[in-house]
């Protein structure tokens, strides 16, 4: 892929075995994959027609990251992202309605409809959000990770990164300290190539692959558009660094088949539209799983229409849900501000004290 | 009651808080094997090990955000800045992540951890290390922000941050290090946050001021009971939250107030708390409040130039002279 060679770093392609993995495990990854299809499709739906507002960053083209990555972890590991972070959410186990709910910004959203889009989290799951600010997550990743080891567990972080993030000081501070702690941290870059409209071989002179190199973080390459090569992985890779291996940092290669945010083109100055053809033609890894099911003959059509139905009537529930749920309560605003509910800070026309 | 340092009752409100709960732990630049850029960390590396006493690479960004994160996680961070002039490296952290964390994640996620260090102006060092911080942490709802000006209110206060489950910017007056006072033994002396203390008691002018300042203020309000003219000094100590009935009990009981502060005037502590007389205490004015702060320049290294730019008393006594119309 364009601006994301390896140069040196062997990528692991999907060249694996399809009998490595049982049929309910593939016929999960697919139905998985599905379910984080639908569930953009929807948001994209209700962006159009102002149900959703803000920016809205969708994931779609992008499905095997988030299945591949965080499907072979457990739930007291943490997962943390930036803002295009709604199937990470539903990957780690948030249900698809509290998501919805949160991009309709209602009571019943996962944050209350107080974080948005961009904000989405649930500590019980450990999925620690939703960060807006690029790069910003690293160095909480890293805290993540120290709590871990502070308290001599051996759960892992998993932490999201796009492409553009590793030009952020943050990032490189997070490595650098991630290698003189041995952190239990993995920092996944989806290498989509594109930050926002901008090339990543614009922005780096050095491959991706190379950016943990100096910090004596080991670096992988996984094809992202395969979820198969994905989860083997991190299935691999996570048990090494529950074992203690440390940080580690992987570049899943994959493509964004939309624009950066709903406001934002998918094609234009930056990218033609027959790349953009070419890849959600060519490598759309729902499409390459499914393919490769048929071949083998692991899947019928029939099957691949009931599992695409169940899946479609689990987000047409989690839209109905989000619709039907409450407002939040312009009281409950300053209720989450401090930890306790008092007036500090607030001024006269604010109600102090009242 | 015994009388120690400033420097000293910030040790022991450190140490007795990481004695008192083991999910407490010092982390920043120089603050194990060197005890401390100011030595308040002295002992502590020896007494609680390395994974409790923790140095850090110079990297302000990257290891406050490590604190944020390791609170997300429940754990009860003390991150220390060298100074606070070079935590506006790690403002993004502390704006965007630390202060909004519990409201954007719906109230799931705290942030129990201290920012902590010195603020303000030492003695020549030049502009980028003279600022007083103040301002940029309080203009951010979720932060707290304390300025100790005592050994027992650094103690108190310190112990009160360290317990609070918000995040608190703790700001050490860098001259003050040495400054000895009364600390009461107790391990469970604890001053709660937000509540101001009357430094000095008069009933003709109101000096309204916090941290360093408050020494200023005292120094004040000496030369002015020689000129017959008793003054309040209310130090207001934490100034997130803020206590607003002291601010205007003060005011109600002299009808004339200034206020005092180490930071530059423009957008600065005092503007919002003339706001808050204004709105609140109009009625009990005998005359404008006035303001008392850092001239509106960054500080020059030439001690002649940085004693005119830095509020001092003959400035404040002055300026109490000019709400007495005398």
């Amino acid at each position: 892929m364009d601006g994301s060679e390896a140069d040196g770093v062997g990528v692991m392609k999907g060249e694996l075995e399809l009998n490595r993995f049982s049929k309910d495990k593939l016929v999960e990854f697919l139905r998985q994959m599905l379910l984080y299809r639908r569930f953009e499709e929807k948001a994209e739906e209700a962006y159009a027609i102002a149900k959703i507002g803000g920016f809205c960053h969708l994931h779609i083209g992008q499905e095997a990251a988030a299945a591949g990555c965080i499907l072979p972890l457990r739930q007291d590991d943490y997962v943390i992202g930036s803002y295009r972070e709604h199937t990470q959410a539903l990957a780690k186990g948030v249900p698809p309605e509290e998501v919805m709910a949160e991009l309709y910004g209602k009571a019943s959203g996962s944050s209350g409809g107080v974080g948005g889009s961009m904000h989405i989290f649930r500590e019980d799951l450990g999925f620690m959000g939703g960060n807006g600010i690029v790069g910003a997550q690293a160095p909480l990743a890293l805290g993540l990770a120290w709590a871990i080891n502070y308290r001599g567990g051996d759960q892992v972080c998993v932490c999201f990164l796009g492409d553009a993030a590793v030009n952020q000081g943050a990032f490189h501070e997070s490595m650098n300290m991630a290698a003189i702690w041995n952190l239990p941290v993995i920092y996944v870059v989806e290498n989509n190539s594109y930050g926002m409209g901008t090339k990543f071989s614009r922005v780096s002179d050095t491959p991706m692959a190379k950016k943990s190199e100096s910090h004596g973080v080991p670096a992988t390459v996984v094809d992202g558009q395969d979820v198969m090569a994905t989860y083997a992985h991190f299935e691999f890779l996570v048990e090494e660094v529950r074992q203690g291996a440390g940080p580690q940092f992987v570049e899943v290669q994959c493509y964004r088949f939309k624009g950066h945010s709903m406001s934002d083109p998918v094609s234009g100055t930056y990218r033609s539209k027959e790349e953009v053809q070419d890849r959600t033609e060519n490598a759309d890894p729902i499409k390459v799983l499914r393919d490769r099911m048929f071949e083998s003959g692991m899947l019928t059509d029939d099957e691949l229409d009931a599992l695409d139905l169940e899946v479609r009537s689990v987000i047409d529930a989690a839209v109905e849900f989000a619709e039907a749920a409450p407002e939040p309560e312009v009281d409950t605003l300053y209720r989450q501000v401090y930890s306790e509910i008092n007036a500090h800070g607030r001024l006269f026309f604010d109600g102090r004290g009242k | 009651m015994a009388v120690i340092t400033y420097r000293d009752a910030l040790n022991q409100a450190l140490a007795e808080e990481m004695a008192r709960d083991e999910n407490v732990f010092l982390l920043g630049e120089e603050v194990a094997e060197y005890d401390g850029a100011y030595k308040v960390s002295k002992g502590l590396l020896e007494r609680f090990g390395e994974k409790r006493v923790v140095d850090t690479p110079i990297s302000e960004l990257g290891f406050a955000g490590l604190g944020v994160g390791a609170a997300m996680a429940g754990l009860r961070p003390v991150v220390e800045f060298m100074t606070f002039n070079f935590s506006f490296l790690a403002l993004d952290q502390v704006i965007n992540s630390a202060a909004k964390m519990l409201s954007m994640s719906g109230g799931q996620i705290g942030i129990p951890m201290v920012f902590r260090g010195p603020t303000g102006a030492a003695l020549q060092l030049g502009a980028q290390h003279s600022q007083a911080c103040e301002t940029w942490y309080l203009h951010a709802p979720g932060v707290k922000v304390v300025t100790p000006s005592t050994p027992a209110d650094a103690k108190g206060l310190l112990k009160a941050a360290i317990r609070d489950n918000d995040p608190v910017a703790f700001m050490e007056g860098e001259l003050l290090y040495n400054v000895k006072g009364e600390v009461p033994d107790d391990d469970d002396f604890v001053i709660p946050l937000g509540v101001a203390d009357l430094k000095r008691e008069g009933g003709d002018v109101s000096i309204i001021t916090h941290g360093s300042m408050a020494h200023v203020a005292l120094q004040a309000a000496k030369q002015l009971e020689k000129e017959g003219i008793e003054a309040d000094v209310l130090d207001l100590r934490s100034l997130r939250p803020l206590d607003v009935d002291a601010i205007l009990a003060t005011v109600a009981k002299t009808n004339r107030a200034i206020y005092l502060e180490e930071g530059w005037p423009y957008l600065g502590v005092g503007a919002q708390i003339v706001s808050i007389i204004m709105e609140e205490a109009f009625d009990d004015l005998d005359a404008p409040v006035l303001r008392v702060t850092q001239a509106d320049v960054p500080m020059p290294y030439n001690k002649k130039l940085e004693t005119w730019a830095r509020p001092g008393a003959a400035r404040v006594v002055e300026a109490c002279k000019k709400v007495l119309y005398v």
